[in-house]
């Protein structure tokens, strides 16, 4: 089973941040390099990026035929996604221990698991 | 059929042999399987452009004996094993003695292994598929893939696991492993054929080759018989299970002109021989479930009868959540929907919210007359379900709609 972990950061989290020492935010660095790399040697990961801030987001739709887009930033958004893990497990209390390591669950932040749909075709 | 296919058809079956022989005159499992690997490799670019030798298996253990004996010479500490292969030197008429298949494939679904790794290590070992085409075939990157193999083998290596059949008492508790494992690759072609995957190989082919090759071998024992039918009747309705377009087709709208009537036949002819000969247990009662489903030539054919008491003997023999939601759906059909509703509620509890509690309640209010509360289950089963086709599916049945011409 596929599981997408999303790591979300809000103002919380945000806040949070603010008061770790350099010290912790190293810390807190590697614990994701370290998330990752055991990831990948269990054989579960699939793929896993950090994104940049939404900031540099771009909105694009499609209107008569051509192709739009527009710069941000946009309204203030309050929780953004800040990065993801898509992971090949077992289960899903696997995806849930995996994704209760990231550095952000273990500051209470908010880290959320998704199944992802498959092509399954049971018959009904 | 090109050359090609026909050189990976044929290296896909001397795999197991190939690494069977290896690993009886060498030990070592992992660095063996290795070995066997890259002379699957070689074959697959050398054999195409200049033939296949007339020992294909000769060849194969001869390139893959002299890999090992490379890997071998580079490590210095070994150097008096390698004297020893030396004097083994393979004789290129040599076939192998014994079957080593089902050693092999209790070997890969050791119980030190997760599911994903012994699904992993038994395509490659067994199926001699190589690591990128399982990784294709499962949606995952290529590394992820090495990193399972790599993994179990290790792991077997440090559980101690040996080359040799499994004792009399763990006999019975492996091949359950072995054909779960096997259940498991047919059912991860369903999870993840998108149709559009050309050149990839197809896992429920993979699964029903692998338990062919299992049965030949073991032809007397029920369970791997049951196992076989079951995948050749649920793969006879595939061509009817979806529209071009992805769309799914329940079982009682399928075109059933589109059922592949000989591999029917065939699963019919094997689980009624089963049934007559052997133990029974559930991959039998499930075949023969499908195989009733598959006899009906219209839906309004189908012995709900027979389907009910044979899930009343599979929830004796395997309860799960599936066995009682379908259980209750045969109620239905046989006893009719506001019985098979009150038994729903009743089941409700052990049923903890499965994800198709459901679709089945919403099912049976369709049939009870019950629309308008149907619609409502109908819609949270399609937010629960984690299927693409069947949550299409489900929300086409949500939707008040035009009825279909």
């Amino acid at each position: 089973m596929r599981y997408l972990i999303l790591i979300h950061s809000n103002p919380r989290s945000r806040a949070l941040w603010e008061t770790l020492t350099d010290e912790q935010r190293m810390e807190f660095g590697r614990g994701y390099m370290q998330l990752t790399e055991e990831l990948a040697a269990s054989g579960e990961l699939v793929v896993s990026q950090g994104l940049t801030d939404p900031a540099l987001a771009k909105r694009v739709w499609v209107q008569d035929g051509e192709t739009m887009s527009s710069d941000g930033p946009f309204a203030e958004v309050k929780e953004y996604l800040a990065g993801f893990y898509l992971v090949d497990c077992e289960s899903e209390a696997r995806a849930l221990e995996w994704a209760a390591k990231a550095p952000d669950a273990q500051l209470g932040g908010p880290v959320e698991v998704r199944p992802i749909l498959d092509m399954s075709t049971l018959d009904l | 059929m090109n050359v090609t296919t026909e050189v990976e058809d044929l290296l896909r079956s001397l795999a197991p042999q190939v690494l069977g022989v290896l690993v009886r005159r060498n030990g070592g499992f992992d660095t063996c399987e290795d070995a066997v690997q890259e002379a699957l490799l070689a074959a697959a670019q050398q054999w195409p452009n200049d033939g296949i030798p007339a020992n294909p298996t000769g060849w194969l253990i001869t390139v893959a004996q002299r890999r090992l004996t490379e890997v071998w010479r580079s490590e210095a500490a070994r150097r008096r094993r390698e004297e020893a292969v030396f004097t083994a030197e393979v004789d290129d008429a040599e076939v192998p003695a014994e079957d080593d298949t089902l050693t092999l494939l209790t070997l890969c679904c050791h119980p030190s292994l997760t599911r994903v790794s012994q699904v992993a290590l038994t395509l490659r070992a067994v199926g001699g598929l190589t690591t990128a085409e399982i990784a294709r075939a499962l949606l995952v990157p290529e590394s992820t893939v090495g990193q399972r193999i790599s993994r179990a083998k290790a792991k077997i290596k440090a559980a101690g696991a040996r080359f040799a059949p499994p004792p009399a008492a763990e006999r019975d508790e492996r091949l359950a492993a072995v054909l779960a494992v096997l259940y498991l690759i047919f059912n991860e072609g369903h999870t993840t054929s998108s149709g559009s995957a050309l050149n990839r190989v197809e896992l429920t082919s993979e699964g029903i080759r692998l338990t062919r090759q299992l049965y030949q071998r073991m032809p007397e024992d029920g369970e791997v018989t049951g196992l076989l039918a079951l995948m050749l009747l649920t793969d006879a309705r595939r061509p009817a299970r979806t529209l071009p377009d992805g769309t799914l087709v329940p079982l009682a709208e399928q075109d059933r002109r589109l059922w592949d009537r000989a591999a029917i036949a065939e699963g019919t002819e094997l689980i009624t021989r089963a049934l007559q000969t052997a133990t029974i247990g559930p991959y039998q009662l499930q075949a023969a479930i499908a195989a009733v489903h598959d006899e009906a030539e219209r839906p309004e054919d189908t012995d709900w009868t027979q389907i009910l008491g044979l899930y009343e003997l599979l929830n004796a023999a395997a309860p799960g959540p599936m066995v009682t939601l379908n259980r209750i759906v045969a109620v239905a059909m046989v006893r009719g929907p506001s019985t098979a509703l009150a038994e729903l509620s009743r089941a409700e509890s052990e049923l903890a919210g499965h994800y198709r509690v459901d679709a089945v309640r919403a099912h049976l209010l369709e049939l009870a007359g019950d629309p308008e509360a149907a619609r409502v289950h109908y819609e949270s089963a399609a937010r629960r379900t984690l299927s693409l086709p069947e949550q299409r599916y489900l929300t086409a049945k949500a939707a008040p709609r035009p009825r279909r011409p």
